[in-house]
C-alpha cells in the first residue's frame, strides 16, 4: 500500500512539472500584449512598452519560467497584470464560491443518481426504468444554461424565493450565501446526475450478472439486500471514477452557468484573464488545477482500495 | 379612556408606518457588464474603471456633462491668458479627501505632474502633452503653463484619467480608491460587485442615494431576470437584443441615447487594393446602412457618413455622400481596375455590432464582387494582429473615446490613412480655443474623411440604457463612459 502511494505520488510529481512547462510554453505563443490591453488604444508604442518592462514582460523566457516555477514552489504565484494583487488571493476568493458549489452539486447529482441507478436496474425493462432513463436522457440532452434560465424565471423571478444571480458572500451569513448557490447548483447537478445515473445503472447491471449475485439470491438472500450489499459495492469503482471526473469539472469547468447567475467563480476568472491576457493568472489557475485534478484522481485510487478490499492486499 | 389612548397610539403608529413607506428609498443595485480590473482612473483604459468611479469618488478640475459640455468641478473657476498659453485655476476651498485630508493647489501639481511623468503609465498620457509646467501660486490656486494653445485643454482635463488624487492615497487607489467625490469607496467584492456609499462632508451638492451598489452582471441574458427579479433596478448600459423582453413592462424604463462611439468598417488604407481611393469609395456606396444598423443594433443606431458624433454641436451629416449604390460600386472597381472583383479578409472582434455587422457587410460587399473572409478574433488578438501590427484587409470596430477625430492624423495609426490637407486642419484645431473657428474646422475635418472614404463610416453606436421607471437622474446619453449617479434618486 506505501509502495502504491509512494509510486502515485511520484507520477503526480512528474506530471505537474511536465504541465507547468506545457502551460508556460502555450501561453506564451497565444497572440496578445497584457500591456496593450490594460493601456487600450490611444496610448503611444512607447508608453506599452514602459509597461511591459514595469511587468517584467521584456525579460528572456526561460528566466520568466523559472522565476514562475519556482515561485510556485514555495506557493508564491506571483501578481495579477490587470489586478495587481497577488494571484492566490484571487484564487481564495473565488475558491470559496467555486468549491462549496461544486461539492453542493457534487452531493445533489449523487442523491439523485445513486438511488435512481439503483432503481432502475433493479427494475430493468420495466416501465419504470424506461421513464428514468427517458429522463436521463433529456437531463444530458438540455442545454444547463437554458436549464439554468428556466430555473431563474420559476423561482426567482417569478416565485421570488431566491436571487435571480449573484453571490452574497459568505459574510452576509451561510443562509444567504447557501441561498445564491441553490439554483446554480441545481443547475450543474442535474446533467451530471443524469450521467452518473446511466453509469450507475449499467454498472449495476453489469454485476447482477455475476455468478455470486445467483449464488446469493439461491442461497435465500432477499433482493434488495443483494442489490444494497453485494451489488452496489462491486458496482462504485465506475461510478466513483465519473464522480472524480466530475468533480474536476464542477470546479472549473462551469463558466457558463457562472455567467448566467453572475457568480465570481473560478471559471470565470480564467475565462476573464485569457481574455485580459493575464498571463500570469491563467497559467497560475491552471497549475492549481491541475494540481487539484491530480489530488482527486489520488483520491479516487485511494477510495477503490477502500472499496475493493483486494487492491489493498495486491501490492 | 385606555381604550382611547391605545387607538390614538396606534394611529400615531400608523402615521410613522406610513410615512416612512412614502420617504423615498435611497439604495441603488446598478449592473454593469464588466468588471473594472482596478479602481484608479488614473492607472488604466478600461471603461469599467470609469463607470463605476467618474465623478461619483473621484473629480477633476474640470468635468464632462450629461451632454458632453465642459463644467467646472475642483475647479471653481478659471482664466485664461490672450495667448492661451497660461491656465490659472480657482480652485474650491473646503474640499476634502474621504480619508479626511484636506484639498488643494499641491494635490493639482502632484496629480498632473504625475500623469504626465515619464515612467507614468496613464493611459491617456496624450491628454497631458501639451502642459508644460504646473505651479502652485497659492493653495487655492493653480497655474498651468502649456508648450502651446491646445483648443482642447479644459476638455482634457475632465477625462477620468485627469481626475485629482492625493499623494498619500495615489499608491493604494487601484485596491481603495480615496477622492473628493460625493460618494466613498465602500467595498469591492471581486468578481461580484463595488458598494459606493454617500459621503457626509462633500464640498457641493450631496447625493441623494445613500448607498450604491454597481453589480456585474456580464451576460445579457442574465441582465432581464435581474431586473424582472427586481435584484438590480438599473442596467445603464443594456444589450440592445434584450430590449424586447422589457420594453412594453410599465415597471421599467427604456432610454435609447447616444454615445461617442463611432462604429466603422476600417480599412487598411496602405494594402492595395484599397490604397485606390476608387476602391474605398466602392466599399461605401456598396454599404446599406440601414440594414447593417438593423442587423447590428437592433435598428437604434444613427448613421453616420464622417467621425463626429451627432449629438456633436460640430456634426454635419455626410451620409448622403455615398448612398447605397450597387451600381456605381460596381463601375468604380471597373474603372480600378477591379470589374472581377477581389478577395480579402474581415477581422471581427467579439461585440456582437461587430460579429453581426460583419455578416452583413460581407453579404454586401459580395454584391459588388468583393469576397469577404470572415475572421473573427478575441480582443487581445484584435489589439495585437490589427490595431498594433497592422496586419487586416479591414475590420469592424467602435471607436469610444469621445471627440477623437484627430486619431487619422496620427502618423503610425492603423488605418495607415495619411493626408497633409487633413493633418494641417488638426494642426490647427489643436492651437484654436475659439468655439466658433473649431467648430468650422471640425466640419472640415469631417468633410475630408469622407470625401476620402478613409473607412466606411456605418452608425453611432446607440446607449441602450434600461432601469426602474421610479428612478431618475441616470445619463440618457453618454458623452463619455461612465455611470454618474450624483444626481440620481427615487421618485414615488
Amino acid at each position: 500500500m506505501t509502495a502504491y502511494l509512494l509510486k502515485r505520488l511520484v507520477i503526480a510529481a512528474i506530471t505537474l512539472v511536465l504541465a507547468s512547462m506545457v502551460v508556460f510554453a502555450v501561453l506564451e505563443i497565444v497572440p496578445g500584449d497584457p500591456a496593450r490591453l490594460m493601456l487600450g488604444m490611444n496610448a503611444s508604442a512607447e508608453q506599452v512598452e514602459l509597461l511591459r518592462s514595469q511587468l517584467g514582460l521584456n525579460d528572456p523566457l526561460a528566466l520568466r519560467y523559472l522565476h514562475w516555477a519556482g515561485g510556485l514552489l514555495h506557493l508564491d504565484f506571483g501578481r495579477s497584470y490587470t489586478y495587481s494583487v497577488p494571484v492566490l488571493d484571487l484564487v481564495r476568493e473565488r475558491g470559496v464560491v467555486s468549491l462549496p458549489l461544486a461539492l453542493i452539486a457534487l452531493a445533489l447529482s449523487t442523491v439523485i443518481a445513486i438511488p435512481v441507478g439503483l432503481y432502475s436496474a433493479s427494475r430493468r425493462g420495466h416501465a419504470g426504468d424506461a421513464v428514468a432513463m427517458g429522463a436521463a436522457q433529456v437531463g444530458v440532452a438540455v442545454p444547463n444554461f437554458w436549464f439554468a434560465l428556466l430555473l431563474i424565471y420559476c423561482f426567482a423571478v417569478w416565485l421570488r424565493w431566491v436571487p435571480a444571480g449573484g453571490f452574497a458572500g459568505w459574510g452576509a451569513g451561510i443562509w444567504p450565501a447557501l441561498k445564491s448557490l441553490i439554483l446554480p447548483a441545481i443547475a450543474l447537478a442535474l446533467p451530471q446526475a443524469a450521467i452518473l445515473a446511466r453509469v450507475t445503472r449499467q454498472a449495476l447491471l453489469e454485476v447482477l450478472s455475476e455468478d455470486y449475485i445467483r449464488t446469493a439470491r439461491a442461497k435465500g438472500m432477499p433482493y434488495r439486500a443483494v442489490l444494497w450489499r453485494h451489488a452496489l459495492r462491486n458496482a462504485l469503482i465506475p461510478v466513483l471514477t465519473i464522480m472524480g471526473l466530475q468533480f474536476a469539472f464542477l470546479l472549473a469547468g462551469t463558466v457558463i452557468i457562472e455567467n448566467v447567475f453572475y457568480l465570481p467563480g473560478l471559471g470565470r476568472l480564467v475565462i476573464q484573464a485569457i481574455a485580459q491576457r493575464d498571463l500570469i493568472v491563467v497559467e497560475s489557475v491552471v497549475m492549481l488545477l491541475v494540481a487539484a485534478v491530480i489530488a482527486i484522481n489520488l483520491i479516487v485510487d485511494l477510495s477503490y482500495a477502500v472499496v475493493d478490499p483486494r487492491l489493498r492486499s495486491r501490492e | 379612556m385606555t381604550l382611547w389612548k391605545s387607538v390614538l397610539a396606534a394611529a400615531v403608529l400608523a402615521l410613522a408606518s406610513g410615512s416612512a413607506a412614502l420617504a423615498a428609498r435611497t439604495d441603488l443595485v446598478l449592473g454593469i457588464p464588466l468588471e473594472p480590473p482596478h479602481l484608479d482612473p488614473t492607472a488604466g483604459a478600461a471603461a469599467a474603471i470609469d463607470e463605476v468611479l467618474y465623478a461619483n469618488v473621484f473629480e477633476g478640475l474640470t468635468r464632462i456633462g450629461p451632454n458632453g459640455e465642459v463644467l467646472p468641478d475642483l475647479a471653481e473657476s478659471w482664466t485664461i491668458s490672450d495667448d492661451g498659453k497660461v491656465y490659472t485655476f480657482k480652485l474650491h476651498t473646503g474640499v476634502k479627501f474621504h480619508d479626511g485630508t484636506d484639498f488643494d493647489a499641491n494635490d493639482v501639481k502632484f496629480s498632473l505632474d504625475r500623469a504626465r511623468a515619464p515612467d507614468s503609465v496613464n493611459a491617456q498620457k496624450g491628454l497631458f502633452a501639451a502642459i508644460d509646467s504646473v505651479d502652485v501660486v497659492d493653495p487655492a490656486t493653480v497655474k498651468v503653463t502649456l508648450k502651446n494653445p491646445q483648443g482642447s485643454f479644459l476638455y482634457n482635463l475632465g477625462w477620468g484619467d485627469a481626475v485629482i488624487v492625493a499623494p498619500e492615497s495615489a499608491d493604494t487607489n487601484k485596491e481603495k480608491p480615496i477622492g473628493t467625490g460625493p460618494f466613498k469607496f465602500q467595498n469591492w467584492a471581486k468578481g461580484s460587485s463595488i458598494t459606493l456609499v454617500k459621503s457626509d462632508n462633500y464640498w457641493g451638492q450631496p447625493a441623494y442615494l445613500d448607498k450604491a451598489e454597481f453589480r456585474i452582471v456580464p451576460d445579457a441574458a442574465a441582465a432581464v431576470p435581474a431586473l424582472l427579479s427586481g435584484d438590480v433596478q438599473a442596467f445603464p448600459f443594456f444589450q440592445p437584443d434584450g430590449v424586447a423582453q422589457i420594453e412594453g413592462d410599465p415597471r421599467f424604463k427604456v432610454v435609447v441615447g447616444s454615445t461617442e462611439g463611432e462604429t466603422l468598417l476600417s480599412i487598411n488604407n496602405k494594402k492595395p487594393p484599397f490604397d485606390q481611393l476608387k476602391v474605398r469609395q466602392a466599399i461605401s456606396y456598396a454599404l446599406d446602412r440601414k440594414a447593417i444598423i438593423d442587423g447590428a443594433s437592433n435598428g437604434l443606431g444613427v448613421p453616420i457618413g464622417s467621425h463626429q458624433s451627432p449629438a456633436s454641436k460640430a456634426y454635419i451629416d455626410l451620409t448622403g455622400e455615398y448612398p447605397h449604390d450597387v451600381a456605381k460600386a460596381k463601375e468604380l472597381l471597373k474603372e480600378a481596375g477591379l470589374e472581377n472583383g477581389f478577395k480579402a479578409t474581415l477581422k471581427l472582434p467579439p461585440p456582437s455590432y461587430a460579429r453581426l455587422g460583419g455578416e452583413i457587410i460581407a453579404s454586401e460587399l459580395r454584391e459588388v464582387g468583393i469576397d469577404l473572409e470572415i475572421i473573427p478574433v478575441e480582443w487581445a488578438q484584435w489589439l495585437d494582429q490589427v490595431f498594433t501590427k497592422k496586419d487586416y484587409d479591414l475590420t469592424i470596430v467602435s471607436h469610444t473615446e469621445p471627440n477623437d477625430i484627430a486619431i487619422y492624423s496620427r502618423p503610425d495609426y492603423y488605418f495607415n490613412y495619411q493626408n497633409p490637407k487633413f493633418n494641417e486642419v488638426i494642426k490647427e484645431l489643436d492651437v484654436t480655443s475659439d468655439e466658433a473657428k473649431r467648430i468650422e474646422l471640425l466640419k472640415q475635418a469631417q468633410k475630408i474623411l469622407a470625401d476620402d472614404a478613409v473607412v466606411g463610416f456605418l452608425f453611432e453606436l446607440p446607449k441602450v440604457g434600461v432601469w426602474d421607471a421610479k428612478l431618475s437622474g441616470l445619463w440618457e446619453n453618454a458623452p463619455i463612459q461612465a455611470n454618474d449617479i450624483t444626481k440620481v434618486k427615487w421618485n414615488d
